[in-house]
């Protein structure tokens, strides 16, 4: 069912945890419906220093935030809001078509964090 | 590594026994029952033969038993062909809100024909209230659709006391048993059955292979046309491997019965204390006692189902669950949320169905891996905090 890509993430997630004084945090899912996954980034000028990430759910919600997160590492602000749901299962050799929606979130707890890190950063400078 | 199956409920292999048997009647005894000559006679014959078979288990009569596809065929000959025999007598049916989807779709394609449908709650352990059952008979009910076991948490239903108040009403009672068949004693004259399915894949036997119980004097529509096979209930050139392999199967569950039951009660006890033992933040799904010897359903919090089955797959351990990822659709098990667990914990719950092929020594290997495996993912799950809090959701307690 999963790629080799996919089973690797799994079972050796990268970048696993929490950062304390994260520049930003974001999360998207929720229990209910299975899949939660929580990204935390550090940026320090403009560029991602580090990022680690939680997530509840199946092996395609784990393997995706895994990879986003190797994806944008080291990568500026802007690069990393142009990586995609998509670009994240692409990268992992493809997902099951039935968790393309379900399980496929993890750019946008990304987008979410980096949204976040923008947010306290404007109200640092107002 | 050693490989072990705890997914029995889902299917079983093919005993040898049962094998050998299927062999011979592909081969060498081909022929088709219908037919005059001696290759249909010894076709005729052991399709009969293999009628009383399945008859003996159930304490029911050879002719009252109908060979189909399955327990989902036999499922739905049973609803839709009484529903549609008895239309003219009442449109009322009554199921469960726990039943295979075999019945709870069949009962719903009954709903949109016009019938009316009464989809009974369970309580905490899955198991139907009689006084639930009592309030929703009406005039114009015409037939209880209930499970003997639930496949999902093995809960056994009060179907004796369900079938007493059935006959005591002139309710047709059905029963879906393909989940209790072969593990505890099914028999039709206790339950007052009615109909009864039954599926031989569960029980060592070929899948899609099954059979439907019909009273003698119950009277059902047929839902595919075709010759005079089975009575006309059910026509079409008859699965002989199938049907020798599903004798054969029920012959030998019958006769092992009595040993493996307790066998498999201790094994599942063994799992069940092992669990709640070794691993914090647990819940045993289903009734501790009123459940099939073969059943363990638990749910780890904080972490979900399909993730806690990669995991124990990479370690050799075949295992099934509720959560929606592994369901086909964004809902966790229809089961698990009827007993009122919240979704968040259905999406963590575990089954692990024994068999014969089972050992206390992999009981042993399965609670050495299983806590690690838990917390790794744990330790991942941002629901996951030093400081847990009960989960609100649950209507249940732990
Ligand atoms: C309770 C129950 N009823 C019906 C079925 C369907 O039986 P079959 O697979 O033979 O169609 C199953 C099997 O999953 C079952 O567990
Ligand atoms: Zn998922």
């Amino acid at each position: 069912m999963y790629s080799d890509k996919v089973m690797d993430h799994f079972t050796n997630p990268r970048n696993v945890g929490e950062i304390e004084n994260a520049s930003g945090i974001g999360e998207v899912g929720n229990a209910s419906c299975g899949d939660i996954m929580r990204i935390y980034l550090k940026i320090e000028d403009n560029i991602i220093k580090d990022i680690k990430f939680k997530t509840f759910g199946c092996g395609a919600a784990i393997a995706t935030s895994s990879m986003v997160t190797e994806l944008v590492k080291g990568k500026t602000v802007e690069e990393a809001l142009e990586v995609t749901n998509k670009a994240v299962a692409e990268a992992l050799d493809g997902l099951p078509p039935i968790k393309m929606h379900c399980s496929n979130l993890a750019a946008d707890a990304l987008h979410a964090a980096i949204k976040d890190y923008q947010e306290r950063e404007s109200r640092r400078a107002s | 590594m050693q490989r072990i199956y705890l997914d029995h409920s889902a299917t079983t292999p093919v005993r040898p026994e049962v094998a050998e048997i299927m062999m011979e009647y592909m081969t060498n005894k081909f022929g088709n029952p219908s037919s005059v000559h001696s290759f249909g006679r010894e076709a005729k014959e052991a399709l009969e033969n293999a009628r009383s078979q399945v008859a003996a288990l159930i304490k029911a009569q050879p002719e009252e038993i109908t060979f189909t596809s399955g327990g989902t065929e036999a499922d739905n000959l049973a609803i839709i062909g009484t529903a549609l025999k008895y239309a003219d007598k009442g449109k009322h049916i009554i199921t469960s809100a726990v039943e295979h989807h075999a019945v709870l779709h069949a009962c719903e394609h009954l709903e949109k024909m016009g019938f009316d449908l009464t989809v009974l709650p369970v309580d905490e352990y899955g198991i139907v209230r009689m006084d639930d059952l009592r309030q929703a008979i009406r005039d114009d009910t015409i037939l209880i659709t209930i499970m003997h076991a639930n496949n999902e948490v093995g809960s056994i239903q009060p179907v004796a006391e369900i079938g007493r108040l059935a006959k005591e009403k002139g309710i047709l009672f059905h029963t879906d048993a393909v989940q209790s068949l072969g593990k505890i004693p099914v028999d039709v004259e206790e339950m007052n059955a009615d109909l009864l399915t039954g599926s031989g894949h569960k029980i060592y036997g070929p899948k899609g292979i099954g059979f439907l119980y019909i009273r003698k004097g119950v009277h059902l529509s047929p839902l595919v046309f075709g010759g005079a096979q089975e009575k006309k209930i059910r026509p079409g050139t008859e699965n002989m491997p199938g049907i020798v392999g599903l004798g054969k199967a029920v012959e030998l569950a019958g006769q092992e019965m009595d040993s493996e039951m307790p066998r498999m009660t201790q094994l599942r006890d063994k799992l069940i204390k092992g669990i709640l033992e070794r691993i914090p933040d647990v819940r045993l799904n289903g009734h501790p006692t009123l459940r099939v010897p073969t059943n363990v359903n638990v749910s780890f919090e904080y972490v979900e189902g399909e993730s806690l089955l990669l995991s124990l797959d990479m370690k050799g351990i075949a295992a099934s669950s509720g959560s929606a990822c592994t369901s086909g659709s964004l809902d966790p098990s229809h089961v698990l949320l009827a007993m009122g667990i919240c979704k968040e914990v259905a999406h963590g719950s575990v089954r692990m169905t024994l068999g014969r092929d089972n050992t206390g020594e992999q009981i042993d290997y399965v609670l050495d891996v299983l806590p690690e495996i838990v917390q790794r993912l744990r330790d991942m799950s941002p629901l996951y905090q030093k400081s847990r809090k009960e989960c609100e959701g649950c209507t249940r307690t732990k």
